[in-house]
């Protein structure tokens, strides 16, 4: 059988690729879509720990995650729609209206 | 080597490419494949560490709603020529992340944690199971997401509408 820290050590990686995208990529759909991965890797943990524990509490949570995770993306993707309406752009790095 | 962890090293093969390709390749809707399919193996996951309902919603929810509304997006902003050439910042990203990866694996890799996972009733992950949890300990909560995701739809509709 398969140990915990084997699905412990998958999600880590998954969550650093995930972060990974977020620093390097200046399409805001893709960096979007590189926090739904981070979210992911979180909730293959909480599924491992509930299996490996014997407590049907880890399940409930990622049920909540994935409602927190599915209201992020809409109002995520209604932002990208309304940024790209007044800039006609989708790069991170021309939105700099706040910079020092 | 058995073969639930034939699976298990399999799975973890093909979700580490589809991730990778998520946060490598240059085309937007490549990108949005490879999630799909990395999110798939997730649910298959899932339903290996017995939580079937889980894996469920995780294909409906992910899979279907959510990369469907990612798609859509995609396909109305067209932004399929709009990314800019990468440069230091690239690399210097990359070296964060695979320092945050240093950081947390031999973090989670020790010694002490459950080498077996608990003898499972039949029940385990069922949707009853996981329905008793939800309406008896964690009613409050529920009660909350469902606000939330109220107030997610209020959002995206204002947030999207052409003049206000």
């Amino acid at each position: 059988m398969i140990a915990l820290h084997h699905y412990l050590i998958l999600s880590a990686v998954i969550f650093a690729i995930g972060v990974i995208g977020v620093l390097i990529r200046r399409n805001l759909i893709v960096i979007l879509m590189s926090i739904e991965l981070m979210l992911n890797a979180v909730n293959l943990t909480f599924i491992a720990f509930s299996r490996y524990l014997g407590s049907t509490d880890g399940q409930v949570v990622v049920f909540f995650v994935m409602a927190v995770a599915a209201a992020e993306a809409v109002i995520g993707l209604a932002i990208i729609i309304s940024v790209y309406r007044h800039r006609q752009s989708l790069d991170p790095q021309e939105m700099q209206l706040l910079k020092w | 080597m058995d073969t639930a962890s034939l699976i298990f090293y399999l799975l973890a093969t093909l979700l580490v490419i589809t991730s990778l390709m998520v946060v490598f390749l240059r085309n937007v809707v490549h990108c949005a494949m490879a999630l799909v399919a990395a999110l798939l193996l997730i649910a298959v996951l899932f339903v290996t560490l017995q939580a079937p309902m889980v894996g469920i919603l995780q294909v409906m929810v992910y899979a279907g709603a959510i990369m469907v509304l990612f798609l859509f997006v995609i396909m109305f902003l067209n932004p399929a020529a709009l990314e800019q050439q990468r440069g230091l910042w690239w690399g210097f990203g990359t070296i964060l992340g695979l320092m945050l990866a240093g950081v947390l694996v031999p973090l989670v890799a020790t010694n002490d944690l459950p080498t077996d996972p608990m003898a499972a009733t039949e029940l385990f992950g069922s949707p009853e199971m996981l329905a008793k949890s939800l309406f008896n300990d964690y009613v409050l909560p529920f009660e909350i997401a469902s606000v939330l995701l109220l107030v997610a739809i209020i959002g995206a509709v204002v947030l999207a509408k052409r003049d206000y």
